[in-house]
């Protein structure tokens, strides 16, 4: 319940305030932004666009944790978790994509030109749909859970690379690839105090959605293993 | 323990020789698939840049028709059982590597014998760099194709599902490769491709690791 209105507060300032907060050349007063170079009025949506890709890889790497834990312990529970776990990094992931694509037909003038970074994200969405593909051809609950925890691990020690790596190395137009000079490291360098704050908020807010939309999704999916188990017992 | 992947290496090669089913199907699909490219031509002439990346996808489709049969066969003639009782699930995964690699050397000669031959600009620069983005590639495209085999061959033989799981796993490899086949087309220098190479080889290592980790879960059921 707290978590819940903590979360619901806090999208909702980071909203208002990251839309209506203006960008100037100089900021002065506690409510401007700075004009980051490569960026003007575009920049707003790093409050949206950075943490829902943030979550789509967090989401990703929670899945991989609790599928190891399953392959160790065999706790059936743990399955559902990082099941539960996908899905949302799935609906994060997509969110993510339109984001960023409706900021490259601002930026760039199309929604898709195969920049490192949306390759990397076309790969990662790839995977998710790779994933839920093996769960449904699987019937036999044991064999699903093992494959895809299995999956889940193999396909995770890519994602550094497309991540972290990839868009690094490769020049690109996204902010932050190798040969961006003028708006480099977003975070560190161009932001003034304010803009990190709200951004700061701005992940806090969207991890935390994560976490309570997780422990949602997780509970009623348990609720409904229980159920099609009892519905069974009355059958035999 | 090298001994036991050896002897099951040879028993997969011996039951190859005596049907030739993989080497016969995948020859076919080779020739199919450039014939296709090179009708959809007609009388053009191919850019430079386009056959390096055409070569790999000739490359993976092959791999994807092909290297899945290595665990779908045992499944198909009930003889898993067998594998079970006589040999540890590494010596396993190490036979159907080394016959997996085999069978990606062979082929993939041959796609490439087949573009030098058919496409006038397939011609490299610096064929070193190539024939180690070859290895590199082949090797990568074998460890990942094994494992993956692996896990469809207990999804019971879905073989329209292999493609889907072995591309996200195999797209960074792929990336790197058409890249430099590209380059090395073009001409360059190791110090050029030094960081591609190095991550080629990087990606084979981590992805032999994993496989030796993570087969043991796959196979015992």
């Amino acid at each position: 319940m707290f978590k819940k209105f903590t979360v619901y507060i806090l999208i909702s300032l980071v909203s208002i305030v990251g839309i209506s907060f203006p960008i100037v050349k100089s900021p002065e007063k506690w409510y401007e932004f700075p004009n980051i170079p490569g960026l003007e009025e575009n920049a707003k949506i790093i409050f949206f666009h950075v943490p829902l890709s943030w979550l789509a890889v967090l989401a990703f790497l929670m899945s991989t944790y609790f599928s190891i834990r399953y392959l160790r312990k065999k706790d059936f529970t743990d399955d559902l978790k990082s099941y539960t776990s996908a899905q949302l990094g799935l609906i994060f992931c997509i969110l993510a994509t339109v984001t960023g694509s409706v900021w490259a037909k601002l930026a760039w003038g199309s929604f898709w030109n195969w920049d490192p970074r949306e390759t990397s994200i076309f790969a990662i969405l790839l995977i998710y749909g790779a994933y839920f593909a093996l769960r449904s051809s699987l019937d036999n609950e044991e064999k699903r859970a093992t494959l895809a925890a299995v999956y889940s691990c193999i396909a995770f020690i890519t994602v550094p690379f497309f991540v972290f790596i990839m868009p690094r190395i490769m020049t690109g137009l996204h902010p932050g690839s190798a040969d961006d000079s003028t708006s480099g490291p977003v975070v560190s360098f161009k932001m003034n105090m304010n803009m990190r704050v709200v951004f700061f908020v701005s992940l806090g807010a969207f991890t935390l959605l994560y976490s309570w939309l997780w422990s949602l999704g997780y509970r009623a999916l348990l609720l409904k293993e229980k159920f099609l188990k009892s519905q069974e017992g009355l059958e035999q | 323990m090298i001994r036991s992947m050896w002897a099951l290496f040879k028993k997969d090669l011996q039951s190859e020789i005596r049907t030739r089913y993989a080497i016969n199907s995948l020859g076919m699909f080779i020739i199919v698939t450039v014939s296709v490219i090179l009708f959809s031509l007609g009388s053009e002439k191919l850019a430079q840049n386009l056959t390096g990346g055409l070569f790999w996808v000739v490359v993976f489709f092959t791999a994807m028709s092909g290297l899945s049969r290595a665990f779908v066969s045992e499944e198909e003639r009930g003889t898993v059982m067998t594998l079970h009782l006589i040999a540890r699930p590494t010596v396993i995964l190490g036979g159907k590597l080394f016959f997996n690699l085999g069978l990606i050397f062979l082929m993939n000669s041959v796609t490439f014998l087949l573009f030098s031959g058919f496409f006038e600009t397939f011609v490299f620069k610096s064929p070193d760099i190539f024939l180690l983005v070859f290895i590199f590639g082949n090797i990568g495209i074998a460890v990942a194709a094994t494992i993956i085999a692996a896990i469809i061959a207990k999804a019971s033989g879905k073989a329209t599902l292999y493609p889907v799981l072995s591309f996200p796993i195999l797209l960074p490899l792929m990336l790197i490769v058409i890249d430099l086949t590209k380059t090395s087309l073009e001409g360059t220098t190791y110090t050029d491709a030094g960081i591609e190479l190095s991550f080629l080889a990087c990606y084979d290592i981590v992805m032999l690791v994993i496989s030796y980790l993570l087969f043991d879960f796959i196979w015992k059921d």
